[in-house]
């Protein structure tokens, strides 16, 4: 990695303090943040949720939420202490000087305003251009993050865009004055592997090419190993440790950063095991369309969401299946349950065809097969106690009430919560805890099949790792089969025995874990895993 | 091109709902106790059985109810709505004679209460917790909560019996023929009152939803977007929040036009306007049942081309409408 120009600092934090409003769990969300930002360097925030990186990225803009505010510190950015500034001068500096950009690419533009226009605002706020030189330099910025057609697509609306393309857009919008400094939080984190790739570049080449410095938020240690030239780890609203990339990345002082990086899942595909074991589930030309109500006028739109899909679970094996938003992942998952209904195929679980089975037979059977869903907070009913949902499924297999809440607390105990919750409701838990409660509510029906969509997608590193280690353990106990659903690789190669690569709605290619990552033979499964960040990294940091 | 097909589809639908209604009300009607004949031998004094089979016959009472229903379809279709013995004129003439001034004055009450409400909602939003903002809570929540008629009797006994400034009733100052920018004056000075009176309470219903709807939009990630900007905040206010925030008042807004029509029944009764309302309202007393039917038909007509309207207008509001999805 080449070293930056010497310059001095471009943006410097002393001692900045945020303060939370009274009653939170502590009183400062930042607390005493301090560091320099040279000019044409990338420096790359890092933490987990609540760390207060996020708001100490709002604090420099002076965007902070309405219920906190700052109480301390200086941000200097060309002299001048931003915090000092009145409302309306500061306004002068956003846009102009500082450039930001959000983590959502969904709801990060106006739904109602043609992207082209979007950009063009950030312009007639700063720069004294007509109306045609402010239209050339909209085009111009929309061909510089490399969007196609940008004469055309200038007055396109957002939902007409994919995520990155609208990640690109917010990019152009942030570059549009060249600010001295890019602000990024999490900019990468909604965005598929392979798109994410190409952000990740993009924003490098354009900060190498302005010399900008770059403060990058993130909670990804990949993503740190593959942008960053400085890294800074944050807990609890302090910097704990802060260096360059490859000393804090390689050689961890903090304990805390150890002990992330020691959560990041390795890229090193678990070891094959023979499976000889009878086959459990077999799913043979699968299909589903999806497709828009027609009617006189109106041609009907249709997507195939799964074509054709086969595959096998043997007894006591996972199954990995990975793939990109779109690839029909989830809608597998769930017509294997039959949660949704599929329009060809067959689906033998136990002796019987579940797509065809009668509503008893199947009834009989949804116990053996139970799902694990991605987002904690969704998926459990916030209006009922954590014992009554756990407890349900047994009870509608015709468990009486006494045996299933006992069978709960033995549950609750089993995924390492205290049975006491049984009395509890599900928000009065983090997100770690409730996706075991998730776990535990499956358990509570003896499956012999789990199928986990996306089960770790929502939590920290550190959670993330706790909860696989949680799902190892529970497979191993109760001899489970897996369908471990996931976009993640490198959480792919943690759990998975045999990996199932999805595009488009097909199976592309299907084998052991170990010989998909040593050798893919589909260009697209080597797309997805040259894709996956800090990869040279992660082989490094896991020779010790 | 998809637009006009849009249209085009939903008018298509608009029609058959049409029809439906036209045999619904028609049911409706048969399901009254007694048949019109009775009702017009009873108004005649004369009661006897000839008499009412001489009445069946004549109007066709006697046939089968398929036959009657298909008769009364095509003279609907025809536009023939019937006569009105009441009032010794066809029913088309009747309502063609009460449309115009319910429709200005719903028209200008929807108006009124929309472009008041909705900027009342936005200014309440601006300075929320502040004083200015619970006044025009408090205010909303006033006029939201009390009943129409006992606030038009209230404007009457205020602004024409105390003060005198405005007309209590009526469309024009009996007895004066007037002409040209004097008669506009004149039924404007005349409108102010049951306008006001009917926009009040929607009013309070749009003020309250566009502050809601301001309060949540303004805490959005696209919001916060046009902030990092730099973009002046009146600005942020107007092509970001506003815009956004006003989506679920225009499909309320569609909702209450429909309703509106309904509404003015009370406020032309208490006013006597000479509208579609009061015609209404006088041909449930007398059992005109051609008349009401005619209503009916007429406001079931209305509400659909509102519902049209609606859709076209948010379609042009919010691109994200995929047309004829």
């Amino acid at each position: 990695m080449p070293e930056p120009p010497a310059a001095g600092p471009v943006l410097a934090v002393r001692d900045l303090r945020v303060a939370l409003p009274p009653g939170a769990d502590r009183p400062f969300a930042v607390d005493g943040v301090g560091f320099d930002l040279d000019a044409g360097e990338i420096l790359c925030v890092v933490g987990e949720s609540g760390s207060g990186k996020s708001l100490t990225a709002a604090a420099i803009m002076r965007l902070l939420p309405r219920s906190v505010r700052v109480a301390g510190g200086t941000i200097t950015l060309d002299g001048t202490d931003l915090l000092a500034l009145p409302e309306a001068e500061m306004r002068g500096w956003r846009g102009r000087r500082l450039g930001m950009i959000f983590q959502e690419p969904m709801t990060a533009l106006n739904p109602l305003m043609r992207v082209g226009d979007q950009i063009d605002e950030v312009l007639r706020a700063h720069a004294g251009l007509d109306e045609a030189a402010r239209r050339r330099r909209v085009v111009e910025l929309m061909a510089q993050v490399n969007l196609p057609d940008p004469g055309q697509l200038r007055h396109a609306y957002p939902f007409r865009l994919s995520g990155g393309q609208r990640q690109r857009v917010m990019i152009a919008m942030a570059l549009a004055l060249g600010p001295a400094v890019l602000i990024a939080d999490e900019p990468t984190t909604a965005l598929d592997v392979t798109t994410q790739k190409q952000i990740l570049a993009l924003i490098k080449e354009i900060q190498r090419r302005h010399g900008m410095g770059v403060l990058f938020i993130t909670h990804d240690f990949g993503v740190v190993a593959e942008i960053a030239d400085r890294v800074a780890v944050m807990q609890h609203g302090s910097i704990v440790e802060i260096g360059r990339a490859a000393d804090v990345l390689n050689a961890p002082r903090h304990a805390y950063t150890r002990s992330l990086i020691a959560a990041v899942p390795r890229l090193e595909p678990r070891p094959a095991v023979a499976n000889a074991a009878p086959t459990i589930l077999e799913a043979t030309q699968l299909s589903k369309t999806y497709a828009s109500a027609g009617g006189f006028f109106v041609r009907r739109r249709v997507v195939a969401a799964v074509k054709r899909v086969d595959l096998v679970i043997r007894e006591g094996e996972t199954l990995g299946v990975v793939g990109e938003s779109g690839s029909g992942k989830s809608t597998l998952g769930r017509l294997l349950v039959r949660l949704i209904k599929a329009d060809g195929g067959t689906v033998t679980f136990g002796g019987t065809d579940l797509l065809t089975a009668s509503a008893g037979r199947l009834r009989a059977l949804r116990h053996e097969v139970q799902m694990v869903f991605q987002d904690p907070y969704a998926s459990l009913n916030p209006r009922r106690r954590v014992g009554a949902i756990v407890a349900d499924g047994p009870k509608a297999q015709g468990v009486d009430h006494p045996t299933a809440m006992a069978r709960a607390r033995e549950l609750l105990a089993l995924v390492g919560l205290d049975p006491a919750a049984v009395d509890r409701y599900p928000h009065e838990f983090s997100g770690g805890q409730r996706q075991r409660i998730g776990i535990a509510r499956a358990l509570a029906l003896d499956p012999r099949l789990l199928i986990a969509d996306e089960p770790v997608s929502a939590l920290d590193v550190s959670v993330q790792a706790q909860v696989l280690e949680l799902l190892n353990d529970v497979r191993r106990r109760f001899r489970l089969a897996m369908l471990f659903i996931t976009h993640d690789l490198r959480v792919a190669a943690q759990v998975a025995d045999r990996i199932a690569v999805m595009r488009l709605g097909e199976i592309v290619e299907t084998g052991p874990t170990e010989e998909i990552f040593r050798a893919p033979r589909h260009p697209y499964t080597r797309e997805l895993l040259d894709a996956v960040p800090g990869r040279a990294w992660s082989a490094a940091a896991a020779a010790p | 091109m998809e637009r006009l097909e849009f249209i085009a589809q939903r008018l298509v639908k608009g029609v058959v709902v049409l029809l439906g209604i036209v045999v619904l009300n028609f049911l409706l009607i048969r399901l009254a106790p007694g048949d019109p004949a009775t009702v017009m031998a009873g108004e005649a004094g004369a009661g006897d059985e000839v008499f009412l089979q001489q009445l069946r016959a004549q109007f066709g009472l006697d046939q089968p109810l398929v036959d009657q229903l298909w008769a009364y379809v095509r003279n609907i279709v025809t536009l023939d709505f019937g006569f009105s013995y009441r009032q010794q004129r066809p029913v088309v003439d009747l309502l063609a004679e009460r449309l115009p001034p319910t429709l200005l004055l719903t028209g200008t009450a929807f108006l009124l209460s929309l472009v008041v409400g909705v900027a009342l909602g936005v200014a309440a939003a601006r300075v929320v917790g502040r004083w200015s903002d619970s006044l025009i809570t408090v205010l909303a929540l006033f006029f939201y909560a009390t009943p129409l008629f006992w606030v038009g009797l209230m404007g009457v006994l205020l602004f024409s019996v105390t003060l005198g400034w405005l007309p209590a009733f009526g469309m024009f100052t009996v007895g004066v023929p007037l002409a040209g920018w004097a008669l506009a004056l004149d039924v404007g000075e005349h409108l102010v009152l049951p306008a006001l009176t009917l926009a009040l309470f929607h009013m309070a219903v749009y003020a309250r939803m566009t502050r809601a709807s301001m309060l949540e939009v303004r805490d959005q990630d696209f919001v916060r977007t046009a902030r990092a900007k730099g973009i002046a905040e009146g600005e942020i206010l107007r092509r970001h929040v506003l815009r956004n925030a006003i989506l679920p008042v225009v499909t309320i807004a569609g909702v209450k036009a429909g309703y509106l029509i309904g509404g003015s029944i009370v406020v032309e009764t208490v006013f006597a306007w000479p509208g579609i309302g009061r015609l209404a309202y006088e041909a449930v007393l007398q059992r005109d049942y051609n008349v009401l039917l005619g209503v009916f038909l007429l406001s079931s007509a209305m509400v659909i081309a509102v519902n049209l309207a609606t859709d076209v207008v948010y379609s042009l509001v919010d691109p994200r409408i995929e047309l004829g999805a």
